[in-house]
């Protein structure tokens, strides 16, 4: 086993970067993040690599957009004002079909909103956020050590599937300090990347990195492409916790991220005055596991309470999973304030009528 | 029989989508020329902007990129940081690099990265049919200025050279036209110096090219040809304006 180290999520996930063979990092500060970009300009260099302060997070993801475009593994990072910046530059990755892996801290907003932690980039992060149909991979670690893992997890699915992989954590995880271990994993069986823009060298034919298609009937079987490609990540790419939801329940809780991890002290809270609630914990928030729910429904009393740092994004998601089949609830927070498992408990009583 | 003129290996066999008149086609012989003389076209990669060039992927014989609106400097950035060894050169419209892409014109210069940047000055926005640009001269009619610019509302043009030039890590940059013979063979000689530059991992290199747009500015190619001569060249004066190579700035 390898040596356990302590650290923080935003140099962490700097670190795993590394190990998961990340040539080009493109950054641009912006809290509560600067410390990947720090992190970055420290070590890539020691490890002769690519660390670049864009001007702007436009420059960085278009950058990214470059590099990816190559074939390199390359990854940016930003909180939320700049991944809106970076949206347009996602929506081009998506379009051309290009690896590489995005962190979003989250903060909260909308506009320049705050610096505290937040899961109000639900919506962007999973329902487009740029324009055009695409979908992006979103990876939600709950602990340092998942953060870590989950680099090299994004790195592999950008390359296996060509598509741009976000991963999205708040605040907290960027900010926190655990003990983590980075793992040697075996390398994955990838597909070459015979469509990489590098220069000729001998090939016969031009490779083009592109996302314009002039002709209808062109860009609508590109799409079509795209979304077969969408279909085959869900068939293959969702993941989930469950915790807790082997017996019939009084109630399932559905959140992700450090938040989940809040809840399932709330839940032990509960048990104790013998309100018995399981939790739904999201990893991947696209694709949603809506198989999850289906595994549920039916020990669930009351239904189902979405919990977020947010005013209500990812309930809607929790509402097409359920699809009428019991009452879906939701408790959310905002602006940088995070629900102590107490106030969830109070919540979770409310519902279901207080100690049996 | 002795071949005296045929197609350059840069660029492909193909007809291109550019109006009757316009030299942008000029500006692609020029650079696919410099490409095959330098023997490059193995490891150069090109970055289309958007604009009326945004198809230049489809012509350019090399691996090709389409960027984002402006972006193209930063896209150029990410492939010569990723693939240092290859030849990375941007083509870039007036629009494109003098309004939504000035940040990131002016960082890759700054940053002085080992790229070239063909950028083509026709005071207009082509692609989508001929509104005003920040190099429409003072006066000028386009769709939205159709009164002529008026620089009390409208503010200046800009004259990217020189301030390309002002740049540390600018090292070669000069303006040229394609408005004449003799004007053609010394934009060729500039393009083929900035490729030079690049070669020599000195730093960024810019050429700024005076081209036609008849179209939009409503007049024959010969019309066209001359009012760049009496308009844009007096705005916008011909020559080198930075070689950090002689140390020669204007």
């Amino acid at each position: 086993m390898a040596q356990k180290v302590l650290m923080k999520g935003n140099e962490a996930i700097g670190e795993a970067a590394i190990h998961a063979g990340c040539q080009c990092f493109f950054g641009y500060p912006i809290t509560p993040q600067t410390e990947v970009a720090a992190y970055m300009s420290r070590r890539m260099p020691k490890v002769g690599r690519v660390f670049l302060q864009a001007e702007s997070e436009v420059a960085a993801i278009n950058m990214v957009y470059g590099a990816a475009g190559a074939g390199v593994r390359v990854m940016t990072s930003s909180s939320s004002p700049g991944i809106s910046l970076k949206a347009e530059g996602i929506s081009y990755i998506a379009g051309a079909e290009l690896p590489c892996v995005i962190l979003n801290i989250v903060r909260g907003g909308p506009g320049l909103g705050g610096i505290q932690p937040a899961q109000s980039d639900y919506f962007q992060a999973t329902k487009g956020g740029g324009h055009g149909d695409y979908k992006l991979v979103v990876l939600a670690p709950s602990s340092v050590q998942e953060m870590v893992d989950f680099v090299q997890d994004a790195f592999d699915i950008a390359d296996k599937y060509r598509t741009p992989v976000m991963i999205m954590g708040d605040g907290m995880l960027g900010q926190m300090m655990e003990p983590v271990e980075f793992k040697e994993r075996p390398k994955k069986e990838l597909p070459e990347k015979t469509w990489a823009a590098n220069g000729l060298r001998g090939r016969e034919k031009h490779n083009v990195i592109n996302s314009l298609f002039l002709k209808p009937e062109e860009l609508e079987a590109h799409n079509n492409k795209l979304q077969e490609k969408y279909r085959e990540i869900e068939k293959n790419e969702v993941r989930y916790e469950l915790y807790n939801c082997d017996e019939e329940m009084d109630l399932v809780i559905v959140s992700y991220g450090t938040l989940a991890r809040i809840c399932k002290n709330a839940i032990k809270m509960l048990k104790k005055e013998g309100i018995n609630v399981g939790l739904i914990r999201p990893i991947t928030l696209w694709p949603y596991p809506v198989e999850a729910f289906d595994k549920v429904v039916d020990k669930t009393k009351h239904g189902f309470i979405s919990v977020e740092m947010s005013c209500g994004q990812m309930v809607e998601d929790v509402q097409l999973a359920v699809n009428g089949r019991k009452p879906v609830h939701f408790y959310g927070r905002s602006g940088g304030m995070v629900p102590t498992p107490a106030e969830i408990a109070n919540k979770i009583k409310g519902i279901v009528g207080g100690a049996k | 029989m002795t071949v005296v003129f045929d197609r350059p290996k840069a660029l492909l066999d193909v007809p291109t989508h550019y109006c009757p008149g316009c030299t942008h086609g000029v500006i692609h012989r020029l650079v696919a020329e410099v490409i095959d003389e330098l023997g490059i076209l193995d490891k150069t990669i090109g970055v289309a902007p958007v604009g009326c060039s945004v198809l230049a992927y489809d012509y350019f014989a090399c691996d090709m990129y389409e960027a984002a609106h402006g972006r193209a400097p930063a896209v150029a950035t990410g492939i010569k940081r990723a693939v240092p060894d290859s030849v990375v050169f941007t083509y870039q419209g007036d629009g494109d690099l003098a309004a939504i892409g000035t940040a990131e014109i002016i960082h890759a210069a700054a940053r002085g990265e080992k790229i070239t940047t063909i950028f083509v000055n026709n005071a207009i926005y082509g692609m989508t049919g001929g509104q005003m640009a920040p190099t429409t001269l003072p006066g000028q009619v386009t769709e939205t200025s159709p009164y002529g610019r008026d620089v009390k509302t409208a503010g200046y043009p800009i004259r990217v050279a020189e301030m390309i030039s002002t740049l540390d890590g600018a090292v070669y940059v000069e303006r040229v036209s394609v408005d004449s013979v003799p004007n053609i063979i010394k934009a060729k000689k500039a393009i083929k110096k900035a490729f030079e530059i690049q070669l020599q991992g000195l730093g960024f290199s810019l050429v700024e090219v005076l081209s036609i747009c008849p179209t939009n500015w409503g007049l024959s190619p010969n019309e066209s040809v001359k009012w760049l001569r009496d308009n844009m060249i007096p705005y916008y004066p011909l020559g080198v304006k930075k070689d950090a190579t002689t140390g020669e700035v204007k």
